[in-house]
């Protein structure tokens, strides 16, 4: 593995020869898993037991969506690693998903937000992603879209009834979404990999997208009668890079402990 | 929406596929009824189970109390007229 500057300054970490379809498949496949990680610390920890439900089917939708991808990107990288492989053996510096999933659950509030951010963002994504060049992205986002559809009508939901709500809910709603709108921005982003990938018609220019994710977002706060966070402050991003925010290293001890205290274990 | 800390009681109906009634599988909370259809979805249909549910406020059925149970079904039990038990049934009708 070789470390390397990049122009704007921050390392990167290149995967020896992992192709740049199987490094993309893997982007994709990282938001899924780590936001379906943090999606189970709510089991037995939800508000009520129907949301507790509701929390872990979407978290086994992402899931399901991660253990595709995951396995999709082993084979096309050539060498052998299995979906288990890539989830429980990787360590922080490989993992390429974006830093708004890797965010800590705290309130139930962030939760939502976060739901709400990246299910708007994940959805837009993948009703372009059914057009991939690529037979097996295209499958994954097709079968995605129905998932993810009713991920961000749970959201929606969630957001206008705590936002407009008790005084209280929508106080922290509010401090929600201010919370974790800094970590927007690197959803959006575009590096030299996927504009590449778009060019071949791969992958879908996410920088595309931020017009129909505002206004989607827009519609849901109006309603929520909550306030659009006006940060100028926004973090460097880097999680494709494989450059993770301090929460993300527990996230992963935890996940991967078992599997790596185990080898193969299985139940 | 109200200050109250429990969230109301509904009853849910699934149909599980064309051509059957709905059929009542249970009962949950939620704070409205858009919510209530949402949290049925995920707590009934998470295995194929249905096509169709229907929510209701538990507050609005109104059930027959087990007071009034001997006048209300009691005298049905020894009639047994009502009931089509004095001709054959043809094979060919199946479903009756």
């Amino acid at each position: 593995m070789s470390t390397a500057r990049t122009h704007d300054g921050g390392e990167r970490v290149d995967a020896p020869s992992m192709p740049a379809v199987a490094t993309y498949v893997l982007r994709l496949g990282d938001d899924a898993l780590v936001l379906s990680q943090r999606l189970g610390g709510w089991i037995a920890r939800a508000p009520q037991l129907e949301e507790d439900v509701a929390l872990g089917n979407i978290a086994l939708d992402l899931l399901g969506q991660a253990r595709t991808l995951l396995t999709y990107a082993g084979e096309l990288e050539g060498a052998g690693r299995t979906e288990d492989d890539l989830a429980f053996l990787r360590d922080e510096r490989e993992f390429l998903n974006v830093h708004l999933v890797e965010q800590p659950n705290e309130d139930f509030a962030v939760t939502i937000a976060r739901q709400l951010f990246f299910s708007t963002w994940q959805l837009a994504l993948h009703q372009r992603l059914v057009g991939s060049s690529d037979g097996t992205v295209a499958g994954v986002a097709g079968k995605a879209v129905k998932e993810i559809a009713y991920h961000r009508d749970h959201a929606d939901q969630w957001v206008r009834r705590l936002g407009d709500g008790t005084d209280e809910s929508h106080q922290r709603m509010q401090a929600g979404l201010d919370r974790l709108w800094p970590y927007v921005a690197e959803m959006f982003a575009v590096d030299e990999l996927e504009r590449a990938l778009v060019e071949d018609g791969v992958a879908a220019d996410v920088s595309e997208l931020r017009g129909e994710w505002d206004e989607h977002v827009d519609v849901v706060l109006r309603a929520a009668t909550l306030a659009r966070p006006d940060h100028g402050w926004t973090p460097p991003g880097g999680g494709r890079r494989g450059v993770h925010t301090e929460p993300f290293g527990y996230l992963l001890a935890e996940m991967q402990h078992l599997h790596r205290s185990h080898p193969g274990a299985s139940w | 929406m109200t200050g109250q800390r429990e969230w109301p009681l509904w009853e849910v109906f699934i149909r599980s596929r064309r051509g059957l009634s709905h059929q009542h599988v249970g009962s949950l909370h939620a704070p409205d009824a858009e919510m209530a259809l949402r949290n049925a979805r995920d707590v009934y249909t998470r295995r194929s189970e249905g096509v169709s549910i229907w929510v209701v406020p538990a507050a609005e059925v109104v059930a027959t109390s087990p007071d009034e149970k001997d006048s209300f079904f009691d005298p049905a039990a020894d009639k047994a007229y009502r009931h089509p038990t004095f001709y054959d049934v043809p094979a060919e009708v199946r479903h009756l």
